[in-house]
């Protein structure tokens, strides 16, 4: 918790965020930085709020009705939720690949071309190129070079969510985001999904969600461990997320400071 | 241990039941497709079948037994020139050849005035029409029409056709010996022939009094304008509404009273796709016809194109609405995610993967359309119309328009003649629903 970054190496900061659908305050008060070029892993039971932190860093809360924001993301020292930043450019510095592989049902190249076409590049050699370049850092270059009129969809799941890993990084953002990006595929993609991050972590920040402790083990630089604080509030229980610890991965799991967490990281509860 | 005798029962019972359903499913496809079937033959039936003609003058005699339709321009000329008299010859070349027709002073022109740019004699120029001889006016004939035109003439003036009776398809093919018996006892004069009501004369001419001559030209352009203006009207505005409801609508923070107010005019939609397509005819007389009279003219094919727009809205709205909100959400996140706004999301990812869906309902709209007959009655489709449709704002009739005006008439040949302008809407529907599946499945296609 105590745990800071020096201000140069600050991808992203968070001010005492806290996250409301409605009324109701699904995140309370979550502070951190996230170093750039590091992997920074977020774990914790479901619903404690890690994924809907993750989502507020690139404004894609925003798409769900009723939520808002209060507190203040920091990327580059301006606020991301200040009035006058457009969700839509916060979203093209800051990729997304979701937990569910969902490549667009169009063919792999035009999966790539994706985020290029939408700002503005038209000329086919330069997309020619960025398809190139994105899917060889996706390692997914040598398995579709010869058909990348094939569907994306026609892949497997593995494949597929390189394949999303490509579009994510075609734009070239700073940080990436990775909501469990593994939950869906098997040990051997999993494996090559890790891989490839510690490769990109070369050029990008990674961000992600995870709920195999293992992995946050494998490949994070930092980790933070949020929790599910509960409140009865006349008869009727009130839930929400808190940030419990944040530090280097190897701290957190080997030297917890707070119960909950090596109550948690040892599996007495999950 | 289960008793052997309990566990046998409850499957017994089990089977039965299965049974009785899986019977009841096939009976009901059973009876859907007899009923289609009947439907078919009833209408091949009457399109198809032998006819009782008597001639004025028997063709076979015209040219020593040769066919009409082998001779050349000359020999049907000729055969005008022999049997026409010289007035009646003189009104056919009014009615086929002269150019500058004016009611009171053709009379009193000179040919070469009346003829001009057509082909004739230079020795015929001075002279008018009353004081053309048979020969003169034969040759002009020959020299200017096509053949087919000259047939026609032939058949029409000459041998003056003429259905006594008319039996339909299977009484022909199964029953032909009491036709002949029916014939001679009641027409000794009538010639049997076989006769398909549809053919290419049947679709090529325009309306005409008589059976044998009327056609489905004028009825079967005008569909085809109307459901042009129709799909031209509603798809844009159809799925623009869809996409508004479920992509705009939907999303972010709204008022209750904005929540409200969405619901109702969806709940509106629905039922509009109920409403008894009459009252779209109302509604497009008193809208389109009278208030928006300035702007449609009228009774145009315009007006009945819009107010059959109007009728399928609501289709191709629920439809597309459908086959929108079928898109996986993900696909929505994944765009949003690349840095893509609303608009880029939706055209670029929403519509082209519900294209498909949007196509279905389409096609159920356009078909409603092309069959509809009550509105377009109402709007003030023409009943007899002879000249083609030529723009927005000419006159019109449709396919149902004629089968129910030929359905109505006394004479019992029209039954088939209506017969036959079903089998025309039915192939022009069939033929629209097969492009926009094949449409549907390459974009599905693509889309895999």
């Amino acid at each position: 918790m105590n745990y800071t970054v020096s201000n140069s190496n600050k991808a992203v900061e968070l001010k005492n965020v806290s996250i409301y659908y409605g009324d109701y305050r699904a995140v309370k008060d979550v502070s951190l930085d996230i170093e750039r070029n590091k992997i920074t892993a977020f774990i914790g039971p479901s619903g404690c709020g890690k994924s809907t932190v993750l989502r507020c860093i690139n404004r894609m809360n925003d798409l769900v009705p009723g939520a808002h924001v209060e507190g203040e993301v920091l990327y580059r020292g301006r606020n991301l939720y200040a009035d006058d930043v457009d969700a839509v450019e916060v979203r093209r510095r800051i990729g997304m690949v979701f937990q569910k592989p969902n490549p667009f049902p169009k063919s792999i190249y035009d999966n790539v071309a994706y985020g290029p076409r939408l700002l503005g590049v038209k000329d086919r050699k330069v997309l020619d190129q960025i398809v190139e370049l994105s899917l060889q850092q996706a390692a997914l270059w040598d398995e579709v070079k010869n058909d990348l009129k094939k569907s994306g969809l026609a892949l497997s799941g593995g494949q597929q969510q390189r394949l999303c890993i490509a579009r994510a990084i075609a734009v070239e953002p700073d940080i990436i985001l990775m909501d469990e990006p593994c939950s869906a595929l098997d040990p051997i993609a999993t494996q090559r999904i890790e891989e490839l991050m510690k490769e990109l972590v070369k050029d990008y920040t990674i961000v992600i969600v995870t709920h195999n402790m293992q992995q946050a083990v494998r490949v994070s630089n930092y980790t933070a461990f949020y929790y599910i604080r509960k409140q009865e509030i006349d008869g009727k229980e009130i839930r929400w997320g808190e940030l419990v610890e944040f530090g280097k991965t190897k701290q957190v799991f080997d030297q917890p400071e707070q119960e909950e967490t090596s109550d948690y990281i040892s599996g007495r509860f999950g | 241990m289960i008793e052997e005798g309990v566990f046998h029962d409850s499957i017994v019972k089990r089977n039965r039941r299965g049974k009785l359903w899986s019977r009841f499913y096939f009976g009901s496809l059973v009876i859907a497709i007899v009923a289609l079937i009947t439907l078919f033959l009833t209408v091949i039936d009457q399109a198809f079948g032998t006819v009782a003609l008597s001639y004025v003058i028997d063709p076979a005699t015209l040219a020593d037994g040769r066919p009409l339709d082998q001779l050349s321009n000359e020999e049907l000329a000729d055969i005008l020139t022999n049997n026409l008299s010289a007035g009646r010859a003189r009104i056919v070349l009014r009615d086929n050849v002269i150019v500058n027709y004016n009611a009171d002073t053709y009379t009193k022109q000179p040919i070469q005035e009346l003829l001009q740019g057509r082909t004739f004699d230079s020795s015929v120029g001075e002279k008018t029409l009353g004081t053309l001889s048979v020969e003169e006016v034969g040759n002009i004939l020959g020299q200017n029409l096509s053949t087919t035109t000259l047939l026609d003439i032939v058949t029409t003036e000459v041998i003056q056709e003429q259905i006594l009776e008319s039996w339909p398809l299977f009484q022909t093919l199964f029953n032909y010996n009491q036709i002949v018996a029916e014939n001679a006892e009641k027409h000794p004069e009538g010639q049997l022939q076989f006769r398909s009501w549809i053919n290419t004369r049947f679709l090529t001419t325009p309306m005409a009094t008589e059976a044998l001559k009327t056609g489905v030209r004028t009825a079967l352009l005008g569909s085809l304008w109307i459901i042009a203006i129709t799909i031209f009207v509603a798809l844009p505005i159809g799925i623009g509404s869809a996409v508004y409801l479920e992509e705009y609508a939907r999303t972010g923070t709204r008022s209750r009273l904005f929540n409200i107010i969405n619901n109702i005019i969806e709940i509106n939609i629905r039922n509009l796709a109920g409403v008894p397509s009459i009252i779209y005819g109302m509604l497009g007389l008193f809208v389109f016809v009278r208030l928006l009279g300035d702007v449609t003219q009228g009774r145009t094919i315009l007006s009945a194109g819009l107010t059959m727009a109007l009728l399928i809205l609501p289709v191709i709205i629920i439809n597309a609405q459908e086959a929108i909100r079928a898109v996986p959400y993900s696909i929505r996140e994944a765009s949003y995610g690349m840095g893509a706004t609303r608009w880029q999301t939706v055209s670029r990812q929403v519509l082209p993967a519900a294209l498909p869906g949007i196509m279905t309902g389409t096609i159920l709209g356009v078909s409603r359309a092309v069959g509809e007959t009550a509105p377009l009655i109402v709007v003030g489709a023409a009943t007899f119309i002879v000249t083609d449709p030529s723009g927005f704002f000419s006159q019109f009739t449709a396919l149902p328009i004629q089968v129910y005006q030929w359905t109505s008439l006394p004479q019992a040949e029209f039954r088939y003649v209506a017969a036959a302008a079903i089998v025309v809407l039915l192939i022009l529907l069939m033929s629209l629903n097969a492009t926009a599946i094949i449409l549907r499945n390459r974009f599905s296609r693509r889309l895999a």
